[in-house]
């Protein structure tokens, strides 16, 4: 069974590197900001005590006042995992730095994650719609869509 | 963070093609095709002159339906059950699925129909040679069921071709299936080669 580390202890190890990058941390997870995201995670994936080299699962959460997109990682090697997360306020032209040069499996994560919520991620090699078609309006995912 | 520095990929050729194709058949399918019904008079209206023509073509129609496998979701399942040996749909000739619509003349439309899928149905029926007739299977193909509100779900699959037979159900058992492929073989039987 993979070990699920605290989110806080991940915290501390992701503060020492790049200070000021965790927006908040609890039990479960790690909230960065949206500028530094790409090197906690960079971070994360290179650092040998976490080596963080699997990324399972990336999804996006509408919560009306920001966008919250959630990164499930998950070491093969020390079989043990964490859930990053970071936010983005700006609901016109919401944007988070890709990762797909870290972890292959987030390009077409991102795409579907742009495709359904309208969230740009900045660094995709190829960032279009992945399920819906070319000209379809909206994003929608998002709560406000009707 | 500024978005205009990296914005999104520009579309291909490709992408804006499947665009445009779709969103000109939601624009042209806003409402549903009539279910043909032309051959609910046939009997009364064809009398003397080639009915015995009539008889032994639409037996022969009727008895050797060429299904084409239309699975598009979990109603595809309960289809495929038709074609084992345990309801085994050779016993009305049905003998194979086929993969081609130039070998079948009974489309099978099994499982929720996205927008997305919907220009491939219409020209795969389109490729269809004539005399050709269409079963909606199951509660999404016939009205969209519980997607029917959706924005990807096309809202009855008679909105692209017209269907002859629905076999309601979520999904329809097996035997429901057969019920309406036998319920097509009476319609079959009604009509007449002079309208082809």
């Amino acid at each position: 069974m993979t070990t699920a580390l605290s989110g806080e202890q991940v915290a501390k190890k992701i503060e020492k590197a790049s200070p000021g990058a965790v927006e908040a941390a609890d039990k479960t997870s790690v909230i960065v900001t949206s500028e530094s995201l790409l090197k906690a995670a960079e971070f994360l994936k290179n650092a040998p005590e976490l080596d963080f080299n699997y990324l399972r699962d990336l999804t996006t959460v509408d919560y009306i006042n920001f966008f919250e997109v959630v990164y499930h990682l998950v070491s093969l090697t020390h079989n043990h995992s964490v859930v990053l997360k970071t936010r983005c306020y700006d609901r016109d032209k919401p944007a988070v730095p890709s990762v797909t040069s870290l972890w292959r499996a987030a390009d077409f994560a991102e795409r579907e994650a742009y495709d359904l919520m309208g969230i740009v991620f900045m660094g995709h090699p190829n960032l279009k719609r992945l399920l819906l078609w070319e000209g379809f309006k909206g994003h929608p995912l998002r709560r406000d869509y009707l | 963070m500024e978005v205009d520095k990296y914005s999104i990929a520009p579309p291909n050729e490709i992408d804006i093609a499947e665009g445009l194709r779709i969103n000109s058949l939601i624009a042209a399918s806003q409402n549903p095709i009539p279910d043909p019904d032309s051959w609910i008079d046939e009997e009364i209206r064809r009398n003397v002159l080639v009915t015995s023509v009539d008889y032994v073509v639409d037996w022969a129609r009727s008895r050797s339906l060429f299904p084409l496998m239309f699975g598009l979701a979990c109603c595809a399942f309960e289809m495929i059950g038709v074609a084992t040996s345990r309801f085994d749909i050779s016993r009305y000739g049905m003998d194979i699925f086929r993969w081609s619509p130039r070998q079948a003349d009974l489309m099978i439309v099994a499982g929720t129909v996205t927008w997305k899928m919907a220009p491939a149905v219409r020209r795969v029926y389109d490729q269809m040679a004539e005399p050709k007739w269409v079963i909606a299977m199951g509660q999404c193909t016939i009205s969209g069921g519980p997607f029917r509100e959706s924005y990807s779900v096309v809202p009855g699959v008679n909105r692209i071709v017209p269907v002859d037979v629905y076999v309601p159900g979520c999904p329809p058992r097996p035997e429901a299936l057969i019920y309406g492929i036998t319920k097509l073989h009476k319609k079959i039987v009604k009509g007449s080669i002079k309208k082809a």
